[in-house]
């Protein structure tokens, strides 16, 4: 593991505190999400410390419940991603051929697709469940890991210790699971850190746009959007949960970047 | 002006961090004008340290600790980085190993040779063209006016190292310096730029700084040999006395890094492998033309010739790792079909690899006990403490400790990954074991050792070695038979007391001759003679 830097220890200790809000929401939460406290964007008081929403709910307990959501469906959709996207990506590296013009060239094709329009599309026409959704966002996401998982096989399906084991006549998956990922496991992480970013600022788009996460659950994006129009009025409400999403993705980047610096050589000297 | 050029005194290098370690560890020299001194020593002995830190420069994780290196009067270790940067290039150039890697592939060869020499305003460009021109001359490179205009990837491996050569000469810098300029050639090529270096250090009087882990090379190129180990001088007389008489033991270890020569093994003896008429080609590059050998069990099969010869194609194929075109192998009288995929479990047992490069052919992120537990979980049924038992056994056969399982590869040197490939190999119980080039990437002393350890192991098991090299000594010392290939044909077989013995074809006869023998003036009789 490469030395830990301010920066990096800072965005550890920003992740932890996300990761802990969202696990124990439900004690830290002072009202429950959907329960209303008076009217339309009060000033914070001693009742609601952030004030409340434009309904009149509680804008502190809607964010630490929204920070479940958004942080849960995020997580969810960048392991679909990362299942899918490395399965086929490290099959195509290594396996080469026809199969890996087939599987590169639909994703190049998926690709060419904006995704937020592809999702929009995708969103309108299937049940918008928080399961649908997370899949939306994994699959959409998968095409990008995929790429970074193909290369990644084919520089190490090249060393001679895959031949070694092909020698032997290990089976492609033990190939896969036992050599492969092993050795892209460390840049893995760090794209995994990436991806995260990624998917959690397409998830808050969506919702921002009314085809993310459906009210009245709460997350960012769509706490964003139920507030845009008090900044008209004044009221920095719809600011709060874009400002937990930058942070979140800056703390994000910030660990991303500390085990991207480790990753630059696979297999050199150092292990 | 001093007839010294360069002096180093008490040259200590360490590397940075709370624990130094001291790489190169109170080194002092001197240069003469047109003198060359040889550094010698094997990997990790500081040759390459001290070689860049003259140019003062120190790679990332180090620095210069203590001592000086006063050229031409000035301390280099005082300079600032800009007034070093006049004298790189201008006064002091460096030759690397790797030719194909200092290049730039989208700029002419003639472009890159002169750019110094412009960046520096020692010449106009015209005159700076036909400095070049006259320095390919002067290399023996056919054609210079033409090669100016090439581009590196057009030119053959040794043309491109004689260019950097060019490039280094080309501001006419005082000091040059050599670092393994011709480790990675073949031996054939490997002459003809030693003869290169010969010249242009004759013809333009340039001092130059020589490194090499080769003893026989370094001796054909200096007036002055220093043998290094783990950063230290051991000793440092002229070339001839130092061969003559070293003073020191492991000069005499260097000296005598050619193993004992094998007996080789002759008369009848049941067939292991056999192939008749393989051909193969890659795509539509035919690499193997009618290829038919048979190996003896118990025996070593040497196959030698240059690089682009087809030797590792050959082990290729027998691993069933490239199908042939056409041909027939069998092993043990059984025939070993052409595919991997079609090869049975015992049949995938029956031959195993050893690779070149150690580092690469073992997983870095799996522990060595686990790595060769694993094969033994393939073709054998012992069970889990069976297996643990097994890969002790095997690490002692190899002359490794047992812990050495619960390591991983990175914490090995070179000469132990090595030894943990054999292991690997022989945990297969194999009847027939392709060696590619196994030595080839580590020191001498190592190889040796290694030789050594294939050769016990044969005694003890009657495994049949097919043996890749292309280094003739390596021959002497494992062979019983030996294959000579050229452009993927044998033009040459049968027992190596006999086939590599007058009468000789003039293919043979270079590659034997090729070899530089331990003792000064070898290079110059070879090209008297010649």
């Amino acid at each position: 593991m490469p030395a830990l830097k301010p920066a990096s220890i800072l965005g550890l200790l920003v992740l932890i505190l996300f990761v802990l809000i969202a696990i124990f929401a439900p004690w830290l939460a002072p009202h429950a999400p959907d329960q209303t406290l008076g009217m339309s964007w009060d000033l914070p008081g001693p009742n609601a410390l952030l004030g409340t929403d434009n309904l009149g709910r509680d804008l502190l307990s809607r964010l630490i419940w929204g920070t479940r959501v958004s942080l849960g469906v995020t997580v969810l959709a960048a392991l679909v991603a990362f299942s899918v996207g490395c399965t086929l990506g490290f099959i195509a590296g290594l396996r080469g051929g026809w199969l890996d013009q087939v599987i590169s060239r639909c994703n190049d094709i998926v690709m060419a697709i904006p995704t937020l329009i592809l999702a929009l599309i995708v969103l309108a026409v299937l049940p918008k469940t928080l399961l649908t959704l997370t899949l939306v966002l994994g699959l959409l996401e998968s095409t990008r890991v995929l790429r970074v998982a193909r290369s990644l096989a084919t520089d190490i399906g090249v060393m001679e210790f895959v031949y070694v084991a092909r020698l032997r006549g290990e089976s492609l998956g033990w190939i896969l699971r036992r050599v492969i990922l092993p050795n892209a496991l460390q840049t893995l992480i760090a794209e995994f850190g990436l991806r995260f970013i990624f998917i959690l600022l397409f998830l808050s788009a969506l919702s921002f746009l009314g085809l993310g996460v459906q009210p009245p659950t709460a997350d960012w994006g769509g706490l964003a959007r139920d507030n845009k129009d008090g900044i008209l009025f004044g009221v920095w409400a719809a600011l709060i949960p874009g400002g937990a999403i930058a942070v979140l993705a800056l703390a994000v980047n910030a660990v991303a970047d500390w085990l991207m610096s480790g990753s630059t050589r696979i297999w050199g000297k150092k292990a | 002006m001093s007839d010294v050029l360069l002096k180093t005194e008490n040259l200590r290098v360490v590397s940075a961090g709370k624990n130094p370690r001291t790489l190169v560890d109170d080194v002092s020299f001197t240069v003469k004008r047109g003198e060359v001194l040889g550094l010698i020593g094997e990997s990790g002995a500081g040759k390459s340290t001290i070689g860049l830190a003259i140019l003062g420069h120190c790679r990332q994780g180090m620095r210069i600790h203590s001592g000086s290196i006063v050229f031409n009067g000035q301390d280099l270790t005082a300079l600032s980085d800009r007034r070093l940067r006049q004298i790189r290039g201008r006064h002091i150039a460096y030759v690397a190993q790797s030719a194909g890697a200092a290049f730039n592939p989208a700029i002419t060869l003639g472009e890159q040779v002169i750019e110094a020499a412009l960046k520096h305003k020692i010449y106009d460009r015209q005159q700076a063209q036909a400095r070049a021109i006259e320095l390919f001359e002067q290399l023996g490179l056919p054609q210079p006016q033409a090669f100016y205009q090439r581009y590196p990837h057009q030119v053959s491996g040794g043309q491109l190292q004689r260019a950097m050569i060019a490039m280094a000469l080309c501001a006419s810098p005082e000091l040059l310096i050599f670092d393994e300029p011709t480790t990675a050639l073949d031996v054939t090529t490997q002459l003809g730029v030693l003869k290169a270096i010969a010249d242009v250090i004759r013809i333009s009087g340039v001092a130059a700084i020589y490194i090499s882990h080769d003893l026989a090379v370094v001796a054909q190129i200096s007036d002055k040999i220093m043998v290094l180990q783990h950063g230290k001088t051991v000793e440092q007389a002229p070339a001839a006395q130092l061969l003559a008489q070293p003073q020191q033991e492991y000069t005499r270890r260097l000296l005598n890094a050619q193993g004992e020569t094998k007996t080789p093994q002759t008369g009848e003896a049941p067939v292991a492998l056999s192939l008749r008429n393989i051909s193969a080609r890659y795509q539509a590059q035919p690499v193997l033309q009618d290829i038919s050998l048979n190996l003896p069990r118990g025996r070593t099969l040497a196959v030698i010739g240059e690089s682009g010869s087809g030797k590792s194609t050959l082990g290729k194929v027998i691993c069933g790792l490239l199908s042939p075109e056409t041909g027939k192998m069998t092993l043990e009288q059984q025939t070993l079909p052409a595919g991997l995929r079609q090869r049975s479990r015992p049949q995938l047992r029956d031959v195993q690899l050893i690779h070149q490069i150690p580092d690469t052919a073992l997983n870095p992120k799996e522990r060595i006990g686990g790595q060769i537990s694993r094969v033994l979980e393939c073709f054998t049924s012992l069970n889990r403490p069976e297996r643990q038992a097994k890969v002790s056994e095997l690490l002692a056969q190899v002359g490794l400790h047992a812990e050495l399982a619960e390591r991983y590869p990175a914490a090995l040197s070179g000469g132990q990954k090595q030894r943990v490939c054999i292991a690997r190999a022989l945990a297969a119980e194999p009847k027939l074991i392709v060696c590619d080039e196994p030595t080839s990437a580590l020191d001498p002393l190592v190889a040796r050792e290694v030789l050594a350890l294939l050769r016990k192991i044969q005694h003890d098991t009657g495994i049949a070695y097919l043996f890749i090299t292309h280094d003739l000594q390596v021959v002497r010392e494992i062979a019983d038979e030996v294959a000579v290939l050229k452009q993927g044909v044998i033009v040459r077989q049968g027992p190596v007391a006999s086939a590599l013995s007058e009468p000789l074809d003039d293919y043979t006869r270079e590659l034997l001759h090729s070899v530089p023998e331990m003792r000064t003036g070898w290079l110059a009789e070879m090209f008297v003679s010649a």
